[in-house]
């Protein structure tokens, strides 16, 4: 593996729902190494604001271009949303661990709450040609935010009901496994932190095995700010770095408190 | 054309280094950029023991800037030694580290074990921590313990002695003249400003600790006029610390005083920033018939007559 850390050719931008977009850009190098669950950390401009990089997970690789998926929330996506074919941008990666997909399990439950279903279409790929059966579950706030490019089996819940089931993408995970039977499931859950705790309570409350991949405040992204913890459940140290340890954690890992507003 | 500076015991080959807290112990960033294209690495904060830093949310951009309030996690001496030092020791560039503690004592003690361990060029007193409910910022704002802690190490040690200054203060010289009438090799300026952050959706606080420490190109201006201030002072080298990201801030810090600069907030959005900026003042030396770099530290034009900023003038007049 080697890292990157260069401005690369935006190739297409197209919004694909209400607030959101999937951008590509031309990357052989990143292409050619990612693994499901690992992120980037994208420079949006070279002026000094915004100053700091952002966090985006790779949703899915086309030949030697990457694709990231974003939703409209501050600056720097603003600013990401007017890149058009050919111009600039700067990555750095990739980074992070992966998800566990190479773990003993016999279905791959992905759960997904808005933008968090930004790292799954890749993950989706991989388990397919491993030919692991995969369901997704993915909550969204109304139907014209619900993105199921790359996704398989999808089961959407909608906050409004405007879609698919109405409620929580964790009451409709629980409605359909309640009916349905699905053969040693492994959880893979990405979304706001409220929903991640929400996955987490669930999953250790049946006995799922569980991961969670985290979105954290991020300056560096490779370990050297110390600017994104996540508090341990265990050992010596008391917390763990979203960047370098994680983003995805096994859900007995790792605890969310109160003051984790994303 | 020489870029080498010569700091106490310690020589640099060039002026460029990169700040404590922003670089790690040196491996993270390893992957990304040329380490012995570095003056110099200042370590992590090290304490005496581990620390774990406070609670989440821990950092919150602003305009061109970040706050942080990362609270000095670290692996204390012990781990520092056994697990960092040996892969700092490798890398053909100086290795300073930066001591940070709760009291004189324990800053003592601190250095008192790192000078058993070779290969290590430089101490760095961080004496001006905003976020630690002890010591930090505690020692940095009064004139008497930055004195009392300086002398203490001094008389301990013949590395070279940095101590790490507040911005957070009202006359930063008074600081450094303290530094330098007890021994001190330099001093460095600024560290971050103390800043705030607010959500106006949720009433809250960004940072877990309330307020955190303002850094990036938002404080250069302020670093600029403090280095100025110590210039004025001291005859003890500066090094300039404050929002630096490109090799054009850093030859603006020369010029106002400072021997060398180190590079902080920059190195999150580019951990290749430093090596960059060594690489522009270079060039910008040769292009410039620069001969020594050392000619540009303090070679800033003021047209005669120009009213000198009050804080200057009154230090003048002390003089007189």
């Amino acid at each position: 593996m080697s890292v990157i850390n260069t401005d690369v050719e935006v190739t297409s931008n197209e919004q694909v729902a209400e607030e959101t977009f999937a951008l590509r850009f031309h990357s052989p190098s990143l292409a050619g190494q990612l693994l499901p669950g690992q992120f980037i950390n994208i420079r949006v401009s070279d002026a000094v604001e915004p100053l700091l990089r952002r966090p985006y997970s790779i949703s899915s690789v086309h030949g030697e271009e990457c694709e990231i998926l974003f939703s409209l929330l501050g600056k720097g996506t603003h600013i990401l949303a007017t890149k058009r074919a050919g111009d600039r941008i700067g990555i750095l990666g990739p980074l992070g661990n992966t998800f566990g997909y190479e773990k003993d399990f016999g279905t791959a439950v992905i759960v997904a709450g808005g933008i968090g279903v930004a790292p799954f279409p890749h993950l989706t790929r991989v388990l397919q040609q491993r030919a692991i059966p995969v369901l997704t579950f993915l909550g969204a706030r109304n139907a014209n935010r619900v993105v199921t490019r790359g996704l398989a089996n999808v089961h959407v819940a909608t906050d409004d009901g405007s879609e698919g089931f109405h409620g929580t993408v964790i009451q409709a995970l629980a409605a359909y496994l309640d009916s349905h039977e699905v053969d040693r499931p492994r959880l893979f859950a990405c979304g706001p932190n409220a929903m991640l705790k929400a996955t987490q309570a669930f999953a250790h409350e049946r006995g799922f095995a569980c991961e969670l991949s985290l979105e954290s405040e991020m300056a560096c992204g490779i370990g050297i700010c110390q600017g994104c913890p996540i508090e341990r459940t265990e050992g010596e140290r008391k917390y763990a770095l979203v960047c370098t340890e994680g983003p995805c954690f096994d859900s007995h890992e790792i605890i969310f408190h109160e003051h984790h507003h994303a | 054309m020489n870029t080498s500076y010569t700091l106490g015991s310690m020589h640099l080959k060039n002026r460029v280094l990169v700040a404590s807290g922003t670089f790690g112990y040196g491996n993270e960033a390893a992957p990304y950029t040329d380490l012995r294209a570095l003056g110099g690495i200042v370590t992590k904060s090290v304490s005496w023991l581990p620390r774990q830093g406070n609670a989440p949310t821990r950092i919150a951009e602003t305009p061109a800037g970040m706050l942080n309030s990362i609270g000095l996690a670290n692996v204390g001496i012990d781990a520092f030694i056994a697990e960092k030092l040996p892969f700092l020791r490798e890398i053909d560039t100086e290795i300073i580290v930066n001591i940070a503690a709760s009291t004189t004592e324990e800053y003592i003690r601190i250095l008192e074990r790192l000078e058993g361990e070779e290969d290590i060029a430089a101490y760095e007193i961080n004496v001006s921590c905003p976020n630690v409910k002890e010591g930090g910022l505690n020692f940095g704002t009064r004139c008497d313990m930055t004195e009392t802690i300086t002398r203490e190490l001094r008389r301990r040690t013949e590395r070279t002695l940095i101590i790490k200054l507040t911005p957070n203060v009202t006359h930063i010289a008074d600081f450094a003249k303290s530094c330098e009438n007890e021994g001190a090799d330099a001093v460095a300026l600024i560290n971050t400003l103390v800043g705030m952050a607010v959500n106006f959706r949720t009433r809250r606080p960004v940072l877990s600790t309330i307020t955190g420490g303002l850094s990036g190109p938002a404080i250069k201006p302020v670093a600029l006029a403090k280095v100025f201030e110590a210039s004025k002072a001291i005859s003890i080298p500066i090094i300039g610390i404050g929002g630096i990201t490109t090799w054009q801030d850093a030859i603006e810090f020369l010029l106002v005083g400072a021997s060398a600069v180190q590079v902080g907030t920059a190195s999150f959005r580019d951990p290749d920033a430093a090596v960059k900026i060594a690489r522009g003042m270079e060039t910008y030396c040769r292009e410039e018939g620069v001969e020594d770099i050392q000619d540009l530290v303090g070679a800033l034009h003021i047209d005669a007559g120009t009213a000198a900023p009050g804080f200057v003038k009154a230090r003048e007049q002390e003089k007189v």
